[in-house]
């Protein structure tokens, strides 16, 4: 479930964007590929080709399941796109430290997702 | 009814193969999110690698009919979840047989999932096929 509280704002091309407390969009449609690039900056991320390919699955889990994936879906979900290789939670670990599907998720402009810890 | 006394009572004669979670889904897709609810926890279950089990019974049934879209409230539809179901590798899909007929269903209106028909005591031998129930 997207949060509708904004607790902080970004600027991008003169619009402000509503963010959680968490780093999630209040409004999935403020997402760019400009906004992915000014999140990522944010924590310190450079978005390579390889980032973009997991965005791009992300988008497309959630405008199909309206539902941001956990680690298992995720890696699923870029197998069947991109094959085995980029499917691997190493892969995906590499790219998004952390926990993937949730830093993914707020990088691609999804809820953060409800069912991963 | 006599024959739950006579139920097998570890599923093995009906070939139910065991499972860690059985999640009954006894409400329709509209005016609650009991249906999302009980989805959405066997999703958690099947992201930590549990093998999950869904039975839809009672109004649950109708969870299974298209159209479960956006509706006019705006709430989400329930049509998408259950198509992501595969993608957390819950492929275990159960219908109660007898749900569907008292509300003039067949097996020809479940167009949504894979689902397999269970008579009443393949239900009971189901709900002791898996080390846990959660009911919805």
């Amino acid at each position: 479930m997207a949060s509708s509280e904004t607790v902080r704002t970004l600027t991008l091309d003169g619009r402000d964007i509503g963010l959680d407390a968490e780093g999630y969009l209040v409004d999935l449609d403020d997402w760019s590929p400009a906004l992915a690039e000014m999140l990522a900056a944010e924590e310190g991320r450079e978005l390579t080709p390889e980032h973009w390919e997991v965005i791009e699955v992300l988008r497309d889990f959630y405008q199909r399941f309206s539902l941001s994936p956990a680690m298992r879906p995720l890696s699923k979900a870029m197998t069947q796109r991109f094959g085995p290789d980029k499917g691997r939670s190493l892969h995906l670990m590499r790219l998004f430290p952390d926990s993937p599907p949730k830093v993914g998720a707020r990088i691609a402009g999804l809820p953060k997702p409800t069912n991963c810890l | 009814m006599s024959d739950v006394m006579t139920a097998p009572l570890a599923g093995d004669d009906a070939g139910m193969a065991a499972g860690d979670l059985l999640v009954m889904l006894r409400h329709g897709p509209h005016g609650s999110s009991w249906l999302r609810e009980g989805l959405e926890a066997a999703m958690v279950a099947a992201a930590f690698g549990r093998e999950v089990g869904l039975l839809f019974t009672g109004d649950g049934v109708m969870a299974l009919l298209e159209g479960q879209q956006v509706g006019p409230l705006g709430q989400k539809g329930s049509d998408n979840l259950l198509a992501a179901l595969e993608m957390y590798d819950v492929e275990r899909c159960y219908v109660d047989a007898a749900a569907l007929r008292a509300r003039g269903l067949t097996a020809q209106d479940v167009t949504l999932l894979p689902v397999t028909l269970l008579e009443h005591d393949e239900v009971v031998a189901l709900t002791t096929a898996f080390s846990r129930v959660l009911s919805f």
